[in-house]
């Protein structure tokens, strides 16, 4: 109850100081089991992606928070879990060698996995990598939530830019799209929210913001790590000119 | 008729100007609704499409008169106060509009706090207690001083100059200007019983937004060499000049319902209709600045809609020089 309030009460307030439109340029709201991401410029992107989302689609779409922030107050935490219904994460900038860590980690569980009738480099079954997964990985809470049916939105940049550009894309959505072939992929470029509530600074200002959501993209068969991810944040970049 | 009029009060009178408002409005919309249903001539698909924009652009442009006259009427309704309030909002989003265009530093952060949640609140009040000699010089005096203070604290030289001055721009056209709106409202000329400001907002924007349609019309009938193509396609010297003369007829005709004569109110409804329509050129001139064609989402909006400044700049720049004319005139 508290939480619907508060709830409602976000989303007057976001609609308020930044309009909070959404433009559904590439593809249409739709009911699907969805990967959204996004460029992070400020935590409040979490915000405004939650909000420009339909009322349908809020309920079954799933934030990704960064535990360290998220969790540092009781308010936030319930903010998150209560309100958002958010996912929590450890942040992979935090310990920078986690990305080459976590490559290793999809490199090896290719062989590792229990795929036993395999002699030439298999192209690994999406169980078979998701049942390899450890139980400490970063992504391990995602893919539970996705198994459980519900769509997330993650922010691959890892950490909030400071340019203009979004930096180069962790590895997270690459393994994600190889152990959920069937989830939609769904490139999103979250416009302005920097300037409403800079780094530092507690009172928002009101201006006008946006999220464009574009075409989805796939993962072709044998595409490599890094040309995925590098097409992945053009399909975010090309948002901002449309 | 005539005498009839006049043997109502005041609240009777404002009803029965709202009742032929609404009538004018709910007849086009009929009119626009059965020229929908019309059928097309089969086979000739560019008309039809070009029937179909065009009715697309007058749903539209009913859509957003049904929505300003309501707009009026709640205003008028809930009573001064609430009119006040109402004026706020809209000066609130037009700001909003206009600072997502400016681009700003990290550095202003704490005056735009500022300009949004103490400048703007106070011009406000200072308009809803009649403190009226404050309201007219707090923003030029007070808050232009203020703010280049805020944003000299925060430690960032670059392009100074030109992110005050865009700051101190923005609130002097959304703030100052829409605040002399409601400013109208409550202003009491001598001799005339009270409560009768309705009637000179209404002459107001009925005139300035007379003299843009004419204007726009005619611009569009009969294209002309435009004055500054660079800044506007669709200005050119005749049809302003047509627009303002059309403006200040259709003032001078409503003299009945403000404290002017007719001459007098001839000459305050061109005023008000030059500065609104050069006020408008200058509004064009700062988008196409920004390199867009309209305030709403960066020009890039979904519904095709403007934004809201681009609907009330006109009056956001007619209505300080209008009321400034007016006190001083009448030495109110």
């Amino acid at each position: 109850m508290l939480a619907k309030l508060m709830g409602f009460f976000l989303l007057g307030l976001v609609r308020v100081l930044t309009g909070s439109q959404a433009r559904w340029y590439g593809c249409p709201p739709k009911a699907e089991q969805r990967i959204y991401f996004a460029n992070h410029q400020s935590h409040a992107d979490l915000v405004m992606i939650w909000a420009a989302l339909p009322e349908e689609l809020r309920s079954i779409t799933r934030p990704i928070a960064a535990r360290d922030y998220w969790t540092k107050s009781p308010f936030r935490q319930w903010i998150t879990t209560a309100v958002f219904n958010a996912i929590y994460v450890e942040r992979q900038a935090a310990t920078p060698p986690t990305a080459p860590a976590a490559a290793v980690v999809a490199d090896s569980a290719q062989p590792g996995g229990p795929d036993p009738a395999s002699e030439a480099p298999p192209p690994p079954s999406p169980e078979a990598l998701r049942a390899a997964l450890p139980e400490g990985d970063p992504l391990a809470p995602l893919v539970r939530a996705l198994e459980s049916g519900d769509s997330i939105i993650i922010f691959p940049e890892g950490t909030r830019g400071h340019g203009d550009d979004p930096q180069p894309f962790k590895s997270g959505l690459f393994r994600l799209a190889q152990m959920f072939p069937q989830v939609v992929l769904v490139p999103a470029w979250i416009n302005n929210v920097q300037r409403v509530i800079p780094k530092g600074e507690v009172v928002p200002v009101p201006i006008l913001c946006s999220v464009t959501f574009g075409a989805p993209i796939q993962l072709e068969p044998g595409e490599e790590r890094r040309p995925f991810l590098d097409r992945a944040r053009r399909a975010v970049m090309a948002l901002r000119e449309v | 008729m005539n005498s009839f009029l006049r043997s109502l009060s005041t609240t009777q009178q404002i009803g029965a100007l709202f009742l032929v408002v609404f009538g004018v409005l709910s007849l086009v919309t009929l009119w626009a609704f059965v020229r929908g249903l019309r059928e097309t001539p089969a086979g000739d698909a560019d008309a039809a499409a070009a029937r179909k924009a065009k009715g697309r652009r007058l749903r539209g442009l009913l859509q957003t008169s049904w929505a300003m006259a309501t707009v009026f009427w709640v205003g008028w309704v809930l009573g001064d106060t609430a009119a006040t309030v109402l004026f706020a909002l809209v000066a609130f989003f037009a700001l909003r509009e206009f600072i997502t265009l400016s681009p700003t530093r990290r550095g202003d952060h704490r005056s735009l706090v500022l300009a949004f949640f103490v400048v703007l609140p106070l011009q406000f009040v200072l308009v809803g207690t009649r403190h009226f000699d404050l309201f007219t010089v707090f923003i030029p005096v007070y808050v232009f001083l203020a703010l280049p203070v805020v944003s000299a604290l925060a430690n960032d030289p670059q392009r100074f100059l030109e992110r005050s001055a865009k700051l101190q721009w923005g609130i002097m056209v959304c703030v100052y200007g829409m605040s002399h709106v409601p400013a109208l409202l409550l202003l009491d000329f001598p001799g005339q019983e009270p409560g009768r400001g309705a009637f000179l907002v209404f002459y107001l924007v009925l005139s300035v937004q007379t003299c843009m349609v004419v204007q726009h019309l005619l611009g569009r009938r009969f294209p002309h060499q435009p004055v500054a193509p660079a800044v506007s396609q669709s200005f050119q010297w005749a049809s302003w000049l047509a627009g303002v003369a059309v403006g200040g007829l259709v003032g001078g005709l409503l003299s009945f319902i403000t404290p002017f004569k007719p001459g007098q109110a001839l000459g305050m409804a061109l005023l008000a209709c030059t500065a609104g329509s050069l006020g408008h050129l200058v509004m064009k001139a700062l988008k196409r600045d920004r390199g867009v064609t309209s305030w709403g989402m960066q020009g890039q909006s979904v519904t095709g809609a403007g934004g809201l400044l681009d609907r009330v700049d006109a009056l956001c720049f007619a209505a300080p020089v209008f009321f400034h004319s007016v006190r001083w005139y009448f030495g109110l």
